[in-house]
């Protein structure tokens, strides 16, 4: 079976740290980071990248439509 | 595999319309307006009608949608936004026409607007985000505001008996003939945005077969004027708003569902 491995970017400077895409995420991929950007917003990040399957959930409900998700199948 | 390898165009499954502009929102963390123009815009870009699409932005915390949506728009008086699509559809009839508006602008000081817009059976689409308070002016008590909540205009909680019931815009002008798709959505989980996305498309459509006004209430936080983080008032609306406001389709092909 082919394994799906997704990741996710963040535009951290456009990010403003409400955290409404953590619970989206199905395989909890994401956290804010201890950092703040230039506004002062704990941004998010991928804390476990591996774990990312590029199902776009995340995306689609951040508000301010920060994150873009890239994904990419391997043949086992 | 390295992130680097993953993140390339050529794997890239999702990012923000084009047809959103890179200014940064105006909203406050985790508002819901964000993802409501973003589903909208990426409507209008799958249906590929950018070129010929006015929208209305009203008076309230979506005032400057203009700014944000990467399309022809003008701005309306407070309340005005579904006279103002009158007058721009009737003028371009092939135009695609909308308004986004929130609950204190359709509700309250434009509810005759919205009532008489629909009544006519304007060939437009009304986008109404509901988050049950004068967000914008500081978190006033709207005509959406649920029994017993607060506000800064209702410090106690709303008081029915003084104060009135919390209005169903929605329930109401399904009623009128003149509208042909009225529905209420969501966009706090990815599933409740993908609905409310096909929502959108299933108004934008009843549009260009000129069956009649479509409206989508959108019923979304508004986390500052709760007073509350935005998961939080993600939570409380699933827990209090849709109780009042229930979620789904009210009048489909011009025929009340149930
Ligand atoms: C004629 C007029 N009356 C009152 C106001 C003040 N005002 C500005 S926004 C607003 C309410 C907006 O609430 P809503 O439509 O729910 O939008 P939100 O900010 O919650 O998205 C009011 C009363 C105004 N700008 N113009
Ligand atoms: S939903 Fe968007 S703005 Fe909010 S924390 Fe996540 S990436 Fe940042
Ligand atoms: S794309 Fe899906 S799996 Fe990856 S971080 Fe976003 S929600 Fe999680
Ligand atoms: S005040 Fe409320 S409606 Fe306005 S941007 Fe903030 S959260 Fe959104
Ligand atoms: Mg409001």
């Amino acid at each position: 079976m082919a394994k799906i491995i997704g990741a996710i970017e963040v535009d951290v400077e456009k990010c403003k740290g409400c955290g409404v895409c953590i619970p989206a995420c199905p395989t909890d991929v994401i956290l804010l980071a201890k950092n703040v950007n230039g506004k002062g917003y704990h941004y998010a990040y991928m804390e476990k990248p591996e774990a990312c399957i590029g199902c776009t959930n995340c995306a689609v409900v951040c508000p301010d439509g920060v994150i873009s998700v890239y994904k990419v199948k391997m043949a086992n | 595999m390295d992130i680097k390898e993953i993140i390339k165009p050529e794997n890239l499954v999702y990012q923000k319309t084009k047809l959103m502009t890179d200014a940064p929102l105006s909203y406050c963390p985790g508002c819901g307006h964000g993802t409501a123009h973003r589903i909208t815009m990426e409507v209008v870009e799958e249906m590929g009608i950018w070129e010929d699409t006015i929208g209305v932005a009203p008076v309230g915390c979506s005032v400057l949608a203009y700014d944000f949506m990467n399309i022809d728009m003008t701005q309306a008086a407070h309340g005005r936004a579904p006279a103002v699509a009158t007058g721009i559809k009737r003028t371009w009839p092939e135009k695609f026409v909308f308004t986004y508006q929130g609950d204190g602008d359709l509700a309250a000081i434009g509810g005759n607007e919205t009532l008489h817009a629909c009544n006519r059976g304007e060939n437009i689409v009304i986008i109404f985000v509901n988050n049950g308070i004068y967000g914008m002016t500081g978190g006033q008590m709207a005509p959406t505001t649920l029994p017993g909540m607060k506000s800064s205009t209702s410090p106690y909680g709303r008081d029915i008996a003084t104060m009135g019931h919390p209005l169903k815009m929605t329930e109401l002008i399904a009623q009128l003939p003149g509208t042909y798709f009225v529905t209420r959505q969501a966009v706090h989980t990815p599933a409740a945005v993908r609905k409310a996305k096909k929502a959108i498309r299933i108004a934008f459509e009843t549009q260009r077969e000129k069956k009649g006004l479509a409206f989508v209430e959108i019923v979304s936080n508004c986390n500052s004027g709760w007073k509350m983080n935005p998961v939080d008032a993600n939570n409380w609306m699933v827990d209090n708003m849709f109780p009042y406001f229930p979620l789904g389709d009210i009048k489909v092909n011009g025929e009340l569902i149930k």
